[in-house]
């Protein structure tokens, strides 16, 4: 970036020729946020170097902003884990059924609510919207799915949380504003029903709203750890978030190593962070060109007074 | 998010008569049956996880017995919160819970809108894509992988920020293990992490202001600066107004998870907020009725604060949620 020299002193010219003061705000705007990017991008640029560094290269803090004698013994390290790899194949699961179920539920009344013949919207928009005002609290909704028998199952982390209200109404503003009546009316005469009307016409109309929904419930499904915390018990069945929790925050490194090459060790799974923290935000780090993109739009749709 | 609001101008006409009112309900039903269907098994999810538990919620005014189930159990009036209120703990809660958001607020509510208003002024397109497509990046880190990469960066001997102060000459400090430093690695590490992501919404409200009034702050000779003051802030304040209602409403209830995950027993003096101690108490020592008590608490002073925020500001400024 070309940046004009702006400390201290304004020129005195600010008050004659308007345009040398605005050429210093402007400098100004440039090195705040070149700041601002390096900032956010250092520590990022940082993990991913230390990951694919050599252990003992980052255990004496060589790294600085490029890797240093490059080695993937961390990435094998992870994936020699059993206890990742099951948490890796969880989180899949639930991810794809998660977010399968959630877009479902969603649609399904977020396009009724969306239609000014559908008698009764206004109150269960109401009924709906009074859920995010309020809530019974951790227990009482622990004990719900406790009586339901979902607990140390698979479905405590698919159901409890599978619709959000606030993308009810971002999918509910989309149908409105992109569906027109006249279309359903013209199916209605050529004798088409609301579900087939749903299937045949809203539906691939409504790709972008689709992918916004995806997107936001397969993101919060894949680093969500509060539901597995409190519902699960069983190891077997533990999302990669609670996994990553007790090796990377506990410091509980599952494998077994020799004990007689203690440094080694240490140097290895103190690598094996860098490794893991990359490895488990790669599925979102592939998808993120279209997860920014979608959900910039699902929040410009939200914004919407709809 | 001013899409909350529920709209009451067709209700009106709908109500005009009771018969009318059933005639109307009828033949939307007969119309469109597959719709109700198709609404059953999303409105059972809400009855499920967001209704049974508001009013599985009378535990709090209820001594649990196991076998005798919520309803079973014998009503004991106030005692919880006559407990909660005499708690010693109690203040100390309240306080870092408070303590907390409100920092957590001065910092994440204008932070977002200087990044806006700075990305406004820059006119190279790719340069300003560029910030926003990497600034937006950190929020899509899950909460566990965020609290690790805190703790590597600040870890008392190869943390990269201890290394900084040692080759500047300062001690290194164990910025986890010190309850004075709790509030600041948390905020911090969410300004990091949010920022590009609560600015797009203001981003969002700057390119829909009117282009006339730039030209006419061009005509008028206004500086960047003058421009940004009379144009572009008044432009993006509704947005601004919506958000901090929102943001106030939330004021007590912090996101547990990574409050939890920071936490360690040096650093609980100041970590300690109510939603940890719920499921503390809740889960992990099974005293139901307490912990629900203290949850409910919780709920309803969000709600207060929500409301009345809503309400002051539709007074003074004519935004509002609903």
């Amino acid at each position: 970036m070309a940046v004009i020299q702006t400390t201290g002193s304004i020129s005195p010219r600010r008050k004659i020729r308007e345009s040398a003061g605005d050429r210093v705000f402007l400098s100004i705007t440039y090195v705040l946020l070149s700041l601002i990017l390096v900032a956010v991008l250092y520590p990022l640029i940082y993990i991913v170097s230390s990951s694919i560094s050599s252990p003992q290269a980052v255990a004496s803090g060589k790294v600085w902003l490029w890797p240093v004698d490059i080695s993937f013994a961390g990435y094998k390290t992870v994936f020699s884990n059993d206890q990742i790899l099951v948490g890796y194949g969880n989180s899949l699961f639930y991810t794809c059924c998660g977010t399968l179920i959630s877009v479902i539920l969603t649609v399904a009344i977020a396009y009724p609510l969306s239609k000014k013949t559908f008698f009764g919207r206004n109150v269960l928009m109401m009924f709906i919207t009074f859920t995010f005002l309020f809530s019974g609290g951790l227990i009482p909704t622990y004990l719900v799915v406790k009586g339901l028998h979902l607990i140390d199952t698979r479905w405590a982390l698919l159901l409890p949380n599978a619709i959000f209200v606030f993308q009810v109404i971002i999918a509910r503003t989309f149908f409105k504003a992109s569906i027109p009546e006249e279309l359903n009316d013209a199916a209605e005469i050529d004798g088409c029903s609301d579900i087939r009307f749903l299937l045949s016409v809203v539906i691939p109309l409504s790709k972008p709203i689709l992918a916004v929904l995806t997107l936001v419930y397969a993101v919060a499904q894949w680093n969500a750890f509060f539901d597995a915390l409190i519902y699960l018990k069983s190891q077997h069945l533990y999302p990669l978030q609670l996994t990553l929790r007790s090796i990377l925050i506990q410091n509980f490194s599952g494998g077994n190593m020799d004990a007689s090459e203690q440094v080694k060790r240490q140097e290895l799974a103190y690598l094996m962070k860098y490794s893991l923290i990359v490895v488990a935000s790669l599925p979102v780090l592939i998808l993120y060109p279209f997860i920014q993109r979608y959900f910039v739009q699902g929040m410009l749709i939200g914004s919407i007074k709809g | 998010m001013k899409a909350v609001s529920v709209q009451p101008q067709t209700e009106t006409r709908e109500r005009s008569t009771s018969k009318n009112y059933w005639k109307e309900a009828k033949k939307s039903l007969r119309k469109h049956w597959q719709l109700y269907l198709l609404v059953i098994p999303p409105v059972l999810f809400f009855i499920l996880f967001k209704y049974l538990p508001m009013a599985n919620a009378v535990l709090a005014f209820k001594n649990y017995q196991v076998t005798k189930g919520i309803w079973g159990s014998p009503w004991v009036g106030t005692k919880y919160f006559d407990m909660l209120f005499n708690n010693p703990q109690f203040w100390t809660l309240i306080k870092n819970t408070l303590f907390l958001s409100l920092y957590q607020l001065a910092a994440t509510f204008p932070i977002p809108i200087i990044l806006a208003l700075l990305l406004n002024e820059v006119r190279s397109l790719r340069f300003k894509k560029a910030v926003q497509l990497i600034t937006y990046a950190p929020f899509f880190i899950s909460t566990v992988v965020m609290v690790s990469i805190i703790m590597i960066f600040l870890a008392p001997r190869l943390g990269l920020l201890n290394v900084i102060l040692n080759a500047m000459g300062m001690e290194s400090t164990n910025f986890l293990g010190d309850p004075t430093k709790f509030r600041s690695v948390y905020v911090w590490s969410e300004v990091w992490q949010t920022t590009g992501y609560s600015c797009v919404i203001y981003l969002a409200a700057l390119a829909g202001v009117d282009p006339s009034l730039y030209e006419a702050a061009k005509v008028d000779g206004a500086s960047r600066l003058q421009k940004i003051i009379h144009v572009d802030i008044p432009g993006i304040l509704p947005a601004a107004v919506i958000i901090l209602i929102l943001s106030v409403g939330n004021i007590m209830s912090l996101g547990f998870e990574k409050v939890y995950l920071m936490q360690n027993p040096l650093n609980l003096q100041s970590s300690e907020i109510i939603s940890t101690y719920v499921y503390k108490i809740g889960l992990l020592n099974a005293n139901y009725s307490f912990a629900t008590a203290v949850g409910l608490f919780n709920s309803v002073i969000n709600l207060i604060l929500l409301v009345a925020v809503n309400a002051v500001s539709r007074r003074i400024s004519e935004n509002s949620l609903w």
